[in-house]
């Protein structure tokens, strides 16, 4: 259900569709069991394919970014499409350094 | 200022209807062509309202969300959400951007810092053990 790729040490994620509450509790779960299994060194979350997020998915990238510092690896966000911007920049995930 | 069009919708708090809600309500406020950024925003806002009521509202137990949505004549759109759950006992401080009373289901309080945002108004009003009810109100910008 969760589209991954791992290499060299780093797990990218490929997010797709709507990031609601509803669909943040299966990718945090999914996420994290591959975090745990592969103790990737970088953890991306690539959100190319995102059309739609709402605070759950902010909930989602903080948690993640806990969880994969937690195992002593980063975290990267990558290809935020341009109408996620502003709910990106509204929840501060900008001033943890992590997005490309 | 005259209303030219109402709905009123109820459903059960399941996760599910999250989406629901969001098709609903950009459905319906389709008919005054709004921008792609002002629908985002309005399906945003609805998202986490329905959000709220759901997972604070009723928290694991079941219960009936209701929205009444209205457009008027002066392309206003207001849009009220209403749970019969458990309530806001400090309304003011439930909207502080970052306040969140589930931490550990990984909520990042910011539900009402974007309904603020990404809308013109958001009032609450709400009682321990009767509900809460939100008014979001948006002004679509005339046609070009
Ligand atoms: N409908 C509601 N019923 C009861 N309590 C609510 C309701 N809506 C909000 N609250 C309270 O207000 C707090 C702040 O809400 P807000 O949406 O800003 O953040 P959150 O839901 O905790 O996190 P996020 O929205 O970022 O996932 C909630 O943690 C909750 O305590
Ligand atoms: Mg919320």
């Amino acid at each position: 259900m969760l589209n991954t790729d791992y290499k060299d040490d780093i797990l990218t994620v490929f997010l797709s569709g709507e990031i609601d509450h509803n669909r943040a509790v299966g990718i945090r779960s999914a996420i994290d069991s591959q975090i745990n299994a592969l103790r990737p060194r970088r953890l991306e979350l690539d959100f190319s394919d995102v059309s739609f997020m709402d605070s759950s998915g902010i909930g989602l990238i903080m948690g993640r970014y806990r969880a994969v510092g937690l195992i002593g690896g980063d975290l990267r966000i990558i290809n935020v499409p341009d109408n996620l911007n502003r709910i990106i920049e509204l929840s501060g995930v900008t001033t943890l350094g992590v997005l490309r | 200022m005259n209303v030219i069009n109402e709905m009123h919708i109820r459903f059960q708090s399941k996760s599910t209807n999250e989406s629901f809600a969001r098709s609903v309500i950009s459905a319906f406020v389709l008919e005054l062509d709004p921008t792609i950024s002002e629908l985002a925003d309005i399906k945003t806002a609805v998202s986490e309202a329905v959000t709220n009521s759901i997972v604070h509202g009723y928290c694991r137990e079941s219960g009936m969300i209701y929205i009444d949505a209205k457009i008027t004549d002066a392309r206003k759109v207001i849009i009220k959400i209403r749970d019969k759950g458990i309530g806001i006992k400090d309304i003011s401080r439930a909207m502080q951007p970052l306040f969140t009373t589930a931490a550990e289901e990984e909520r990042a309080g910011l539900g009402f810092a974007v309904m603020q945002s990404f809308m013109d108004d958001v009032k609450v009003r709400s009682k321990p053990g009767q509900g809460t009810t939100v008014t979001l109100t948006k002004q679509i910008v005339p046609l070009r």
